[in-house]
């Protein structure tokens, strides 16, 4: 968890970086992160050595490159802590390197970035052509010849993947359908073999992992830390624990038509020609999930209790509101993206929309939009006026009485604090 | 009027994906899946095609296989007589050996490029007919062996070469360090959000084809975009599972397709010179996940590289000399109309455009696409005596003058150049980012 | 002979006319109801403009490719199918009944185009006849039901012709005639004789797909 609370939350415009400063020292410069609480940006650049290297800056927002060059660096992310990491390398062995610190191993190749809400850091690995997973610099005992989808368990503790457990040779299509790959959990593969898995999932207590499998073309399942539900289905979307008591649920197709299934068994009873991307509210008592209720129309069903609006074109990102009460998405309509909450939407289209953010008390809502050649901020529904160039998704402060705006007006990178 | 020799004897398939797999049918299982399929997955349509036919034949000529063979049984109807007609009339009573030359029709002498419902006067659609065969197939199991190891691997890695997510991330570093040998500072910038441009590509490209996305490179820097390719699987558009008949692992390719690009709130997809993966985006896919049309923007390189042009956004040193002629491939011109686009970007590039005939719309298909090519070796000489036509029009053309031929299609290349090599035709295939590459002017 | 003749244009008639206009209900509904069921998403791309659009290129004779490349089989089926419309509706020795059963006339055609246009129908069955025996393709094609439906059209047309011109024995011939046509009436809804009324569906339907999302031409 970001700890929000302790940031500066005092009403105000703060320069942090000036970008014609960063243009003029670099050769070349990639695009800028904003740490979460806006104090810092970091940008990839060539130092004077014509190496790659992340530039930051001083408290005084001098551009501050990092002592270290390196052949090539990319995904550079503010982790939640406001800690900046990127995968870096050297010679073809690549590592991950925290604020100019790297990690001790390296790897041949090194991938898929991924924060638990500490900021602790797993990332996929290869190594002379093994695959494992490296959880905050400890790699796993057991390596595999394939490995993808890697997760890290809410605690950290855990990371989990899907792997080949059998080895398979391209055009061993017989062999390939008895059932060749599998979950490893710490390195540790489930005991049973699929044809296919994907998306695993952890529990939010970090226990179990579930993921969607398919045991012949025609046999889709959920399976449960390697068992899978008693019933099969003709396919399923990602499955989803439940927060209070481990249940799983997830989007099952039977007959052509889409239903969600608890455990195995249809919990929603409608057909729906589409559903996915369903969630829980932090509570755990709502679900809502995202559906087509007729061919290419798409709105949000809480519950299984659809919205009295749908739109044409696409619906995505549903955000719970902290308390569960309200839940926001975006949708497209006509070609035109927007905001819609609580079954209403925002008047005004935009040419982009990223995933709104509710204030703790759930009152306020914003979102980074984007319209013509520039950003904005849209608050409960409003465009507000200032226009950026680079912008990062609002925050609000632990008392939800103000909102933290990063963005960069011309070449000034500021951090914004309004009180709403 | 053609006069059609008649039937000749079936060749024997020695495809192990067939072969072995009508080892574990039985009649009772063809019977059932059959039931299912036409019970739960097909409807109205199905039964008004094949009750519609009236049988006249004038379907034969749509039909390269048939023009270039002249055996009754290519005809788009006479694959419909071989597959559906007897299925619905024994209402799934066949033999597995009835399935056995079913799945090679299917898989094998059909490109799906839907000409032929240009040449029946009712619009019927054999394409779409061809394909409940394949799903039919899919479900027993009965698969070309080649095509059906590209469908597993779409099954695992989201793409259709088994590349591994870290081949793909270190193919598109290769790239881009070659490409900044031809433009200092060049980027292939990843997962960038909010870009204007998500560039997707086929499995085959990082895999044997890797200039073309180092050409694709020199082109989106030249012309300045705000562009971005994900790191993650969801970067190849294409889809063989559309032609295998897996539409369950179809949806959640596509799906992951789209979601890479809506995730990265990129402003629409444009994809390199593919037709049979603009087929599944753009019309196939997108549907079966319950999107009347693509959730984003899907650019067809043609049609991103007219824009190019019209909007004055890359200069050429000077026109490519060479006569050139076009293959209009059938997903984009029959499937989304951009011939016009194409000749478009022939008179901006080349001096000198000879049209082969038929063309537009009516070109003859590759005998490639739709899967064929991907079923492998087994049917590489029955897929290159297929296009005996298409050799026929391209010694037509050679005979104007034209020297190379542009083929905006992975598919049709393949097949172009098997055919071209086959019957001797000597001619230079170029895909369009081919000639743009060779011809751009670099900005200072 | 007469009480067959008052059975045949009688009762039968109106059996015949139930049959073609139930029966070609009945298929049309559940067609639709399949359709609503199984293809919903079919709908969805109908659209009006591409729909004409299409169905306008093939009712014009050479207005398609397909059409231009087999120009014996474009003429002889139009005239075909106009023929086949036109010479029972017109021809006078029909419109002179519904006179005298409904009271109700319109336009007649001389009884010389009406001979012309009898003949083209035999004519064409003929010519379509000899493609089913003589085309190596299309002879594939073909069912013994192509065969009988062939006849099914055609034996109206011959017995027609047979009456009107007296041919020896056309008293039977005339009773003959009239079963042949009712027979035809009846066979429309359970044939592929239908094809004349799903026509503007299919060719819709693709025109539709055609220049609503392929945004290509269909002809």
């Amino acid at each position: 968890m970001n700890n929000c609370d302790t940031w500066d939350w005092n009403a105000g415009t703060k320069l942090v970086a000036d970008f014609s400063a960063l243009k003029n020292k670099f050769s070349y410069i990639e695009e800028l992160r904003a740490s979460p609480d806006g104090e810092r940006v970091g940008i990839i650049v060539k130092n004077d050595d014509m190496e790659f290297t992340v530039c930051t800056q001083t408290s005084e927002g001098e551009p501050e490159p990092w002592e270290s060059g390196y052949d090539k660096v990319w995904n550079l992310r503010f982790g939640p802590d406001s800690r900046l990491s990127a995968f870096v390398s050297e010679t073809g062995k690549w590592k991950v390197s925290t604020d100019d610190t790297p990690w001790e191993n390296s790897y041949d190749f090194i991938w898929n970035m991924t924060f638990n809400s500490n900021g602790q850091i797993a990332v996929s690995v290869q190594k002379e052509l093994s695959y494992c997973v490296v959880n905050n610099e400890i790699p796993w005992e057991n390596a595999f010849s394939r490995l993808t989808g890697m997760i890290l368990s809410p605690d950290g503790q855990k990371t989990a993947a899907v792997i080949e457990s059998v080895t398979v040779l391209e055009s061993e299509i017989f062999k390939f359908r008895q059932g060749c790959y599998s979950i490893a959990v710490n390195g540790d593969a489930w005991s049973h073999n699929f044809m296919n898995v994907w998306n695993p999932s952890f529990s939010k207590d970090s226990s179990h992992v579930a993921a969607s499998v398919r045991a012949s073309y025609g046999e889709y399942y959920i399976a449960v830390d390697g068992k899978t539900w008693d019933r099969s289905f003709s396919s399923v979307w990602e499955p989803c624990f439940s927060p209070n008591d481990n249940s799983v649920t997830a989007p099952v197709k039977k007959g052509g038509k889409w239903f969600l299934a608890k455990d195995g068994i249809i919990l929603w009873e409608t057909p729906y020609f589409q559903l996915w991307q369903h969630n829980y509210s932090p509570d755990g008592t709502k679900i809502a999930a995202i559906v087509s209720p007729s061919f290419g129309r798409w709105t949000i069903a809480i519950d299984n209790i659809s919205w009295g609006i749908n739109f044409s074109d696409c619906v995505s990102d549903i955000v719970f509101s902290p308390d569960g009460s309200r839940i926001a998405c975006l949708f497209k309509d006509n070609g035109k993206w927007g905001v819609a909450v609580d079954g209403t939407r925002w008047d005004e289209p935009f040419d982009m929309v990223w995933p709104p953010v509710f204030s703790l008390d759930g009152l306020h809502l914003a979102a980074k939009v984007k319209k013509g050649d520039f950003y904005y901020i849209a608050l409960n529904g409003k465009r507000l006026n200032a226009q950026y160039e680079d912008l990062e998704s609002p925050l609000f402060s632990p008392d939800s009485s103000s909102m933290l705006i990063r963005g960069r007006k011309g070449d000034l990178f500021n951090r914004e604090i309004i009180s709403l | 009027m053609t006069e059609a020799k008649s039937v000749t004897e079936t060749k024997k398939t020695e495809d192990q994906g067939i072969l072995k797999g009508l080892e574990q049918l039985t009649p009772e299982k063809i019977e059932s899946v059959i039931q299912q399929v036409l019970s739960d997955e097909t409807g109205a349509r199905l039964k008004v095609y094949v009750e519609t036919c009236v049988h006249c034949g004038m379907c034969s000529k749509g039909c390269h296989f048939f023009l270039s063979l002249n055996d009754p049984r290519y005809s788009p109807a006479g694959k419909v007589k071989q597959t559906l007609w007897e299925i619905m009339r024994k209402k799934g009573k066949v033999s597995p050996e009835f399935i056995k030359q079913a799945a090679t029709i299917a898989y094998t002498q059909c490109n799906m490029c839907k000409r032929c419902a240009m040449y029946c006067p009712f619009g019927l659609d054999v394409a779409y007919v061809m394909s409940v065969m394949r799903r039919i197939c899919h479900k027993l199991g009965v698969v070309p062996l080649y095509i059906q190891d590209t469908a597993h691997s779409h099954s695992v890695t989201m793409n259709q070469m088994w590349v591994k997510d870290d081949e793909w991330i270190d193919t598109l570093m290769w790239q881009e360090e070659e490409a900044q040998d031809a433009m200092e500072n060049l980027r292939i910038p990843l997962d960038k959000e909010g870009a204007d441009i998500f560039y997707s590509v086929i499995g085959p490209e990082p895999k044997f084809r890797a200039q073309l996305i180092f050409q694709a490179a020199v082109i989106m820097n030249a012309a300045g975009e705000n562009w971005t390719m994900p790191s993650m699987p969801g970067w190849d558009n294409s889809d063989m599972c559309m032609f295998t008949g897996d539409y369950e692992m179809m949806e959640r390719l596509k799906r992951r397709h789209f979601e890479s690009a809506l995730n990265l709130r990129a402003k629409r997809i444009v994809m390199g010179e593919c037709g049979h993966a603009f087929r599944s985006v753009y019309d196939v896919g997108n549907r079966a996940l319950g999107w009347r049309m693509p959730p984003i923007e899907v650019v067809h390189a043609i049609e991103y590289y007219n824009e190019l042009f019209e909007n004055n956004k890359i200069k050429i040193k000077k026109k490519f000399e060479q006569p050139v002629t076009l293959h209009d491939p059938c997903n984009i011109s029959r499937g989304r109309g951009l011939h016009e686009m194409a000749r478009n970007i022939v008179n901006a590039t080349c001096e000198n455009f000879i049209e082969m005939t038929p063309n537009r719309e009516h070109n003859y298909c590759c005998s490639a696409g739709g899967g064929v090519i991907n079923c492998g070796p087994p049917f590489k000489n029955a897929r290159v005596e297929s296009g005996k036509q298409k050799a026929k029009q391209l010694f037509a053309a050679k005979a104007k003058g034209a020297e190379v031929v542009i083929a905006p299609c992975h598919n049709c290349h393949g097949g172009l150049e098997d055919i071209i090599h086959h019957y001797g035709v000597e001619m230079e295939l170029k895909f369009f980012g081919d000639i743009i590459y060779e011809i751009l002017e670099l900005p200072e | 002979m007469h009480d067959y003749y008052s059975f045949f244009t009688g009762p039968f008639a109106w059996i015949t006319f139930l049959v073609f206009i139930f029966g070609s209900g009945w298929r049309f509904y559940s067609i639709w109801q399949l359709a609503k069921k199984k293809d919903s998403a079919v709908f969805e791309y109908m659209n009006m403009k591409f729909a004409l659009r299409s169905i306008a290129h093939w009712i014009i004779p050479f207005g398609s490719r397909s059409m231009q490349i087999n120009p014996a089989m474009t003429v002889v089926t139009f005239m075909f199918h106009i023929s086949l419309f036109i010479t029972p509706l017109f021809v006078f020795g029909h419109v002179v009944l519904w006179k005298e059963n409904f009271n109700i006339s319109w336009f007649t055609l001389s009884n010389t185009v009406a001979d012309l246009m009898t003949l083209i129908v035999i004519g064409s069955c003929l010519f379509f006849l000899w493609r089913r025996i003589k085309l190596a393709d299309v002879r594939y094609l073909t069912t013994p039901m192509d065969f009988i439906i062939l006849f099914i059209v055609a034996a109206p047309f011959v017995t027609g012709f047979w009456v009107y011109h007296q041919f020896p024995g056309f008293a039977v011939m005339t009773i003959i005639h009239i079963i042949s046509g009712e027979i035809m009436l009846m066979a429309i809804p359970f044939t592929k004789l239908f094809h004349m009324f799903l026509f503007p569906f299919t060719r819709g339907y693709i025109g539709s797909e055609f220049g609503g999302v392929r945004m290509a031409k269909d002809w």
